[in-house]
C-alpha cells in the first residue's frame, strides 16, 4: 500500500474528502455571512441557528409531511428564509444606525431562542436522516460515498452562483452599490429598505440550505449550528470581510488544513483553524483577502 | 465618591450585610461572584467600549488553576486566589496584544474564536480533568485564620472582597487614566491626535479587566469547589454580557443588578433549566430593542429627569 508521509493513502483521501466537505460548509456559511455583513453592516449571529434549523426543517418535513430531502432541499431553505425576512423586518431594522454591538447581542439573542425552542421540542439528543443516496464510487485507492461527492459538487456550485450573482448581474450591481453608498442608490428609485430585507432573507436561506445539506451527514440536533459558526467567525476573520471569492476560498482552504492536522497531528484539529486566525491577524490585520480599513 | 453613589455603595453593603439572615448564603455568593465577574466585564464595554466576546476564558481559566493548586498543590487559599489572578493577567496580556488593535464586531468575533480555541485546549489537556473538570477543591482556612467551610464565613469574605474590588472599579473610572479610556471609547482618532497611546491604555484596560475577571473564577471555586468545561464555555461569555447588558452597560451599579437579575432569574428557573437559553434569549432581544440603558441607565435617566423637572418649578 502506498503511504504519503506515513500515512497510508486512502487513510489520507478519506480525510481530505471530509475536509473538503467542512470546507463545503465553512465556505457556504461564511459566504452567506458576508453577503448580510456588505449590505446590513451586522455580523449575523443567528447564522448557526438558521443552519441547524434548515437541518430540522429538514427532518420535520419528512416525518410529518412525507417531502423527502430533494423537496426540502428548496422548501426548507425558502421557510427559513422566510422566517429570516419577518426577522429583519421586525426586530433587525429597528438597529440600523445605531452601534453594531447592539446588532450583534440581538443576533445572538435569537440564536440562543432558536436553540433554545429546538431542544425543548425536540430533545438535545440526535434526530437521524436517512442518507438519500447510500452506495458510492469504488476509485481504487479508495471508497467515495455518493453522498459526500453530491454535497461538495453542490455547495461550490451554490457558491459559484451566489457569486455570479452578485459580481455579474445587474441585480447585485445594485446590491453592491447600496452597501457603499445607500443614499445615492436611494435617490436613484431602487428600494433600498426591501433589497436589504431580501438580502438577509437571501443569506439566511443560504444558511439554511447547508443545513439541509448537512442533516444526512450526521444526527440532526439542536447544538449543531452554534460551534459551526464559532468556527466559521474564524474563518471569516482569516479571509477578512467584504470579500466573497476570499470567504469562498478561506472555507475551502481550511476545511483541508484541518482535514490534514487531523491525519498529522490529531490533538491539534480543534485549534487549528484558531491558531491560523491568530498568526494570520498578527502577520495581516485585515484578513488575506480583506481591505484595509 | 460622589454622594449619590456614596449613599447607593452603602445601601449596597447594608443589605449585603444582613441578606444572609434571610437568603440561602451560597446563592449570595455565587451572586457576588457574578457581580465581580460583570463588573470587570463591564470596565472594558462600558468604558472603553470593546465587546469581548470571551471572557469566560479568564474566568474559568483562574478557575482552574486556583483550583488546581488548591487541590493538587496543596496551596493556601489566599496564595491560590493569587496565582488564579496572575495567571487570567497574563492570559489577558497574551490575548490582549491579539485584539487590541481591533474594534466593534472584529473585537467581538476575534475574542470569541481565542475562547473557543482555549475551550477546546481545556478539553484535551491534562490538569483540567476534561469533562469531569477538577471537583471536591477543599475550603482551606484564608491566612490560616478564617474557616471558610462554614458558608456563611465565606459568604463574608467574598462580600468584602466585592467592596474592595467595587471600589478599585470605581477609582479607576473616576481616576485620569479612566477618563482618557471614556476619550477613546467617544472619539478615538482624536485622543490619538491629542497624543495618547491609545493602544497601550486599552490594553492596560483589558488586562485590568481579565484580571478581575479571573478574580471572579477563583472565588467561584471556593464557592463550589469545582472548576468545569462551564466556565470557560461561550455560553459564560454571553452569560456575563446578558448580566452588563440587563443593569446597564458604562453604569457603576449596573453590572451588580444585572448579575442579582440574572442569578436569580436561573434560581426560579431551575425546575425549567431547557427554558433558560429562550429565557435569556428574550431578555437579550427585548433589552437591545427597547431599553438600551438597561436597569441601572433607565433609573439614573429617570433621576436626571426628576432633578430638571424640580429645578424647573424652582426657577417659576
Amino acid at each position: 500500500m502506498t503511504d504519503v508521509f506515513g500515512v497510508p493513502l486512502p487513510a489520507l483521501m478519506g480525510q481530505l474528502t471530509l475536509g473538503l466537505i467542512s470546507g463545503s460548509f465553512y465556505a457556504m456559511l461564511s459566504l452567506g455571512l458576508a453577503v448580510i455583513f456588505g449590505l446590513l453592516n451586522v455580523v449575523n449571529f443567528t447564522h448557526g441557528a438558521q443552519f441547524t434549523l434548515g437541518a430540522f426543517g429538514a427532518w420535520a418535513l419528512l416525518r410529518y409531511f412525507g417531502i423527502p430531502y430533494w423537496g426540502s432541499l428548496v422548501l426548507a431553505p425558502l421557510l427559513v428564509g422566510l422566517i429570516g425576512v419577518v426577522l429583519e423586518k421586525t426586530l433587525l431594522r429597528r438597529l440600523y444606525g445605531m452601534s453594531d454591538l447592539y446588532q450583534l447581542l440581538l443576533t445572538f439573542g435569537m440564536a440562543l431562542v432558536f436553540e433554545g425552542l429546538l431542544a425543548i421540542l425536540f430533545g438535545s439528543s440526535g434526530l437521524p436522516y436517512d442518507n438519500p443516496i447510500p452506495g458510492g464510487f469504488n476509485l481504487g485507492f479508495m471508497f467515495l460515498p455518493y453522498y459526500r461527492a453530491w454535497v461538495v459538487t453542490f455547495s461550490i456550485v451554490m457558491c459559484t452562483v451566489t457569486w455570479f450573482a452578485i459580481e455579474r448581474t445587474r441585480l447585485g450591481a445594485y446590491l453592491r452599490a447600496a452597501t457603499e453608498k445607500p443614499e445615492l442608490v436611494r435617490a436613484f428609485g431602487v428600494n433600498v429598505p426591501r433589497m436589504i430585507t431580501i438580502t438577509y432573507g437571501m443569506g439566511v436561506a443560504l444558511a439554511a440550505l447547508a443545513g439541509v445539506l448537512a442533516a444526512p451527514m450526521d444526527q440532526v440536533k439542536p447544538s449543531m449550528g452554534t460551534g459551526l459558526i464559532i468556527t466559521v467567525f474564524a474563518v471569516v476573520v482569516i479571509g477578512g470581510m467584504g470579500s466573497l471569492f476570499g470567504a469562498i476560498l478561506t472555507g475551502f482552504g481550511l476545511g483541508i488544513i484541518e482535514a490534514l492536522t487531523k491525519v498529522y497531528y490529531p490533538q491539534g484539529s480543534s485549534v487549528a483553524i484558531f491558531l491560523i486566525m491568530t498568526v494570520v491577524l498578527l502577520l495581516k490585520p485585515s484578513g488575506l483577502f480583506g481591505k484595509t480599513q | 465618591m460622589r454622594r449619590a453613589d456614596l449613599i447607593a455603595f452603602a445601601l449596597l453593603l447594608l443589605v449585603g450585610a444582613v441578606a444572609p439572615l434571610l437568603v440561602y448564603p451560597v446563592f449570595l455568593t455565587k451572586l457576588l461572584c457574578f457581580a465581580i465577574f460583570a463588573m470587570a466585564f463591564n470596565l472594558l464595554v462600558g468604558y472603553v467600549g470593546l465587546l469581548s466576546f470571551g471572557h469566560a476564558m479568564f474566568f474559568g481559566g483562574a478557575a482552574y488553576v486556583t483550583g488546581y493548586a488548591v487541590k493538587v498543590w496543596g496551596w493556601p487559599t489566599e496564595l491560590a486566589i493569587l496565582t488564579g489572578m496572575a495567571s487570567a493577567a497574563v492570559m489577558g496580556l497574551l490575548v490582549g496584544l491579539i485584539v487590541i488593535k481591533r474594534q466593534g464586531i472584529y473585537f467581538a468575533m476575534i475574542t470569541l474564536a481565542l475562547a473557543q480555541m482555549f475551550f477546546f485546549f481545556c478539553v484535551g489537556a491534562h490538569f483540567t480533568g476534561g469533562e469531569d473538570g477538577i471537583s471536591a477543591i477543599p475550603r482551606r482556612p484564608v491566612f490560616g485564620l478564617i474557616n471558610i467551610t462554614d458558608d456563611k464565613v465565606l459568604y463574608y469574605m467574598v462580600l468584602a472582597v466585592f467592596a474592595l474590588c467595587f471600589l478599585v472599579i470605581y477609582r479607576t473610572i473616576h481616576s485620569p487614566f479612566g477618563q482618557v479610556l471614556q476619550a477613546i471609547r467617544e472619539n478615538e482618532p482624536r485622543a490619538v491626535s491629542l497624543g495618547y497611546r491609545v493602544h497601550q491604555y486599552k490594553l492596560l484596560a483589558f488586562v485590568l479587566s481579565a484580571t478581575l475577571a479571573g478574580l471572579a473564577g477563583s472565588l467561584k471555586v471556593l464557592v463550589f469547589q469545582l472548576a468545569s468545561l462551564v466556565d470557560v464555555s461561550w455560553g459564560l461569555s454571553g452569560e456575563v454580557i446578558l448580566m452588563t447588558l440587563v443593569g446597564g452597560i458604562g453604569t457603576v451599579f449596573g453590572p451588580v443588578i444585572g448579575a442579582a437579575f440574572i442569578i436569580t432569574m436561573q434560581n426560579y428557573l431551575t425546575g425549567l433549566a431547557q427554558w433558560v437559553p429562550v429565557v435569556q434569549g428574550c431578555i437579550f432581544i427585548v433589552v437591545v430593542v427597547l431599553f438600551q440603558r438597561g436597569i441601572a441607565g433607565e433609573i439614573g435617566e429617570w433621576l436626571r429627569r426628576m432633578k430638571r423637572q424640580s429645578a424647573i418649578k424652582a426657577q417659576k
